[in-house]
This record gives structure tokens, sequence and C-alpha cells, in this order.
């Protein structure tokens, strides 16, 4: 088995950035001391965390809001770096996929598809062969061709993994989306994940919902106060965790 | 698939994006483009030839020749402000060099510029000013090194603002106070003597009297061009390199 994802020891934490957005005058007004609580506020997010992820694995990560999940999937992503301790990922990671994430209102989910598709990796020409099949995906009719702002959650969760579902990723990371949509599609996007998993593409999903968890996920890390609370197997995190958060 | 052709994708569909988002919102967006350099050079027109009776000759000509070249850079510099926070969920979403972003503002706001030439040429022939030879390689230059500072302030605003968000405020008064500092409403012939040596270190003011100097047939200075040339080459190194520093906390910001 090959590793995909590994964190070291890892911390991330977040300066407290009011101090700079609240205003010139204050800044200057307060000026060293502003500097200094800049220097020492901040939010931990998660601290300490080691863990690592073998190559094909599906894993769920559990946990309260604003335990520091959707940070952990952020370092995964690339978009954001520790403060200690390494991570190291191995294979193309697809972005987070969140709910209405990287589409503009504006824009029609034809015209969001090609932008996105190119953002996340594909080539222009990827994307025009593709579209046919990622506009089929979503099911969304003649909506496809309307401003993404008047899509309901569930539409805009459609169009969302309808892309990811096509961008050949190593490493997908899932966002609380599955929440969202209906139940027909729902049963289409855990289709898909399992294709994934059998085509070996490692899985992160991010959720509450314990039934998506234990329809595709081998494994379940726990987070609770931006430390690992528990990992493991799914049927044996799973129902501890379902009963302390029951 | 190269990295460098991706590149070149990702550029092709943000600007596509943006003219999708912007011309959606406003059907007559060339229009506006040019109505509004063209109201301000009428308004000054008024002012400064009916009022204040100014000498300048082909006065017309000469506010179109300065607030058309003025009107992409202060659009590019005031979009600043909104470059990153207007693509906020791309930037958290997705890990694409964010700079790209900025240069498509850039490329945009050139586009208008250029699409806006022949009002300008049209005002030539009008008048009868003479196009010179020095349009074929003039303009050219002039385009870059002005590509380069637009995109550059553009960079650097955005940037900084997403750490320091009054930098908004700051950046509208600097335009403001920038544009009466600069020789656009007036020939820098009459600034007065002991100022006048100062032009060749004013970041803005070479490079619209060299656009002035092409549009009115006028020779092309190589002081003011190699002025403008250093300008543009001093702000992509400060831009880059601030952007450089602090990029990875862009999704953090946001």
């Amino acid at each position: 088995m090959k590793t995909a994802i590994v964190f070291e020891n890892v911390t991330k934490s977040y300066p407290i950035y009011h101090h700079i957005t609240s205003g010139f005058k204050n800044l200057l007004l307060n000026l060293p001391k502003a500097l200094r609580e800049m220097k020492s506020q901040s939010f931990t997010a998660i601290e300490a965390i080691s863990f690592s992820i073998q190559k094909g694995e599906t894993v769920a990560f559990l946990g309260k809001n604003g335990a520091g999940k959707s940070t952990t999937l952020g370092l995964i992503a690339g978009v954001i770096r520790p403060n200690e301790g390494q991570v190291n990922i191995l294979g193309r990671v697809s972005p987070l996929l969140e709910l209405g994430g990287g589409f503009h209102g504006d824009l029609t989910g034809i015209e969001n598809i090609q932008l996105n598709g190119v953002l996340l990796g594909l080539s222009r020409k990827q994307v025009a062969e593709k579209i046919n099949s990622i506009v089929e995906f979503s099911e969304l009719g003649d909506f496809i061709n309307q401003p993404v702002r008047t899509y309901s959650s569930g539409m805009m969760a459609r169009l969302g993994f309808s892309v990811v579902a096509h961008l050949d990723p190593e490493i997908l990371l899932i966002d609380e989306v599955l929440a969202v949509g209906d139940a027909g599609f729902q049963r289409k996007c855990v289709a898909k994940m399992q294709e994934f998993k059998q085509q070996g593409v490692t899985i992160i999903l991010v959720t509450h919902s314990s039934a998506d968890v234990e329809r595709l996920c081998d494994r379940v890390i726990w987070i609770e106060n931006h430390r690992i609370k528990m990992d493991g197997p799914t049927q044996q995190v799973l129902p501890i965790y379902n009963s302390s958060n029951g | 698939m190269t990295k460098f052709s991706h590149t070149i994708d990702m550029t092709i569909e943000l600007l596509r994006k943006e003219f999708r988002v912007r011309y959606k919102q406003l059907a007559l967006g060339y229009v506006w483009s040019i109505a509004s350099p063209l109201t301000y050079a009428a308004l000054y027109y008024f002012v400064f030839k009916m009022i204040f009776e100014v000498k300048t000759p082909n006065y017309p000509l000469f506010l179109v020749a300065g607030l058309f070249p003025w009107q992409w850079l202060t659009n590019s510099i005031s979009a600043g402000a909104m470059t990153f926070y207007g693509n906020a969920s791309l930037i958290k979403k997705t890990l694409f060099p964010r700079y790209l972003i900025s240069l498509v503002v850039a490329v945009q706001d050139m586009i208008h510029f250029i699409v806006s030439l022949p009002i300008i040429i049209a005002m030539i022939l009008f008048m009868d000013v003479k196009m010179t030879g020095a349009w074929l390689w003039a303009l050219p230059a002039l385009l870059i090194i002005q590509f380069a500072i637009t995109y550059s302030l553009n960079l650097l605003t955005a940037t900084i603002n997403l750490f320091f968000r009054d930098l908004e405020r700051l950046v509208q008064l600097a335009m403001t106070f920038l544009f009466y500092m600069t020789p656009v409403l007036y020939a820098e012939t009459m600034i007065p003597d002991r100022f006048r040596h100062l032009i060749i270190i004013h970041p803005i003011a070479p490079l619209i009297i060299s656009w002035r100097h092409l549009f009115l047939g006028e020779p092309i200075q190589m002081a003011y061009l190699a002025s403008s040339f250093v300008w543009a080459s001093a702000l992509l190194l400060v831009s880059q390199y601030t952007y450089n520093k602090l990029q990875w906390r862009f999704a953090e910001v946001l």
C-alpha cells in the first residue's frame, strides 16, 4: 500500500485579523498595541494532529462545527499552510467540494462548468469533450442555461458534484455536499464515489451524516476540540461517536 | 498538457468570465467604457476652454489623448480592491495561481482601451492632425508599459487590501491626488520651471505625456519612455514580491 496523505504534528492557527481590518484610525491610534496583539492573538483550529492515509482509503472526518474538519481539508487541498508540522500529499487533489463554492452566480451552469473545469486542472479541450457528460450527470435539464444564482442549494450541489465526478482525481475531497441533494441524486453520488473507490481513488469525506459514513467509509477520524479524539475502522468509531453525540 | 498551456487556458476562461459578468449586467458595456472618458472630456472642455480659456491648441483631442489612457489606469487600480474579494469562493476552494485574476482585470481594461482607439483616431483625422510613423512602434511599446503598470498596481492593491481593508479608501484619495498632479488636463509645458524637472521621476506623467505626444503627432521623447519603462519594471518587481510573500494566506483572510 502506498501512502497518499501524511500529517505529522500539524498545528494550524489563524491570527485574529480584526485589528487590521477594523480600520486605519484604530491601527494608527494603537499602533504598538495593535502590532503586539496581531502577533499574540490567534485562534488554533487544529493542534498537533498526526495521521496517515493510504492510497485508496475512504476516510470520514467527523466532529462538531468548528472542531477543525474544514481546516484539515483546506490543508489537504493546499489552499492553506500549517504553522507547525508537516503535510505531505502524494497525488492530484480535487478541490474542496463545498456547497456553491467556486461558482459565479451570474454565469449559467454551462459557463460555470467551463470555468471550474479549467481551474480545477482540466484543459479547455478536455472540458469541451466532457461537458455533455457533465450536464447529463447533473440532470439539471434546461436549468443548465440559467444563471446559477437562480439555483436551489440542491441544484448547486448537483452541479458541483457533476464537475468533480469528471475530474479524474487521485484524492477526492468532499465537504458537506451530500446532505442537500434529493434521495435520487444522493444515490447517484454514492454510486459514483463507490466507482472512484474501486478505481483506487483516495476519498476524504467531511459530513454529519452517519448513514453516509456507514455506506462509504472504511475509516473514521473523529476530531474534537481541535485534536483527534479517535481514529479507527468505521464500525469501531462510529457507534461511540453516535452515542456521545446522540 | 504543459503547465504553460494550462495557464493560458485558465487565463482565457477567467477572461471570458469577466466579460460575461460585466456585459450581462451592462448590455451597453462598450458604450459605457467610452462614454465615461468622453463625458469627462466634454466637462473639462467646458470648464477649461470656455471658462478658463486655456490656449492649448486642439484642446478636445488633447483632453481625450490624456483621459483615455488615464481611464484605463484608474479603472484597473480601483478594481484592485475587489479583485480578490470578488473571487473569494474560487480562491478558498481551489489552488489555481491567484495572480491570474489580476492579470485578467488588466487585460480586460487594456482591451477596452484598444477598442476605444478608433474614437481617438477619428478625432485625429477630423482635426487634421498627422499620424506619424511612431504609431508602429510606440503604440505597442506604450501598451506593454501601461499594461505592466496597471497589472502591477492592481495586484499590489488587491493583495494588500486583503490584509488592510482601508487601503481601498486610501487608493481612491491617492488616485484623485495623482490625477491633478499628472499633466492630463494641462500640458507639461505649463508646469512652472522649478517643478518641471521632476516630471521625469513622476510614476505616471511620462506615460501620459508619451501617449499624448503620439496622438497629437508630436515626437516621442525617449527619456519619458525610458522613465515609464523603469517604473513599470520596478512596480512589477515590488508587486510580484509582495504577492509571493502573502499569497499563501489569501484563503485564510477571505
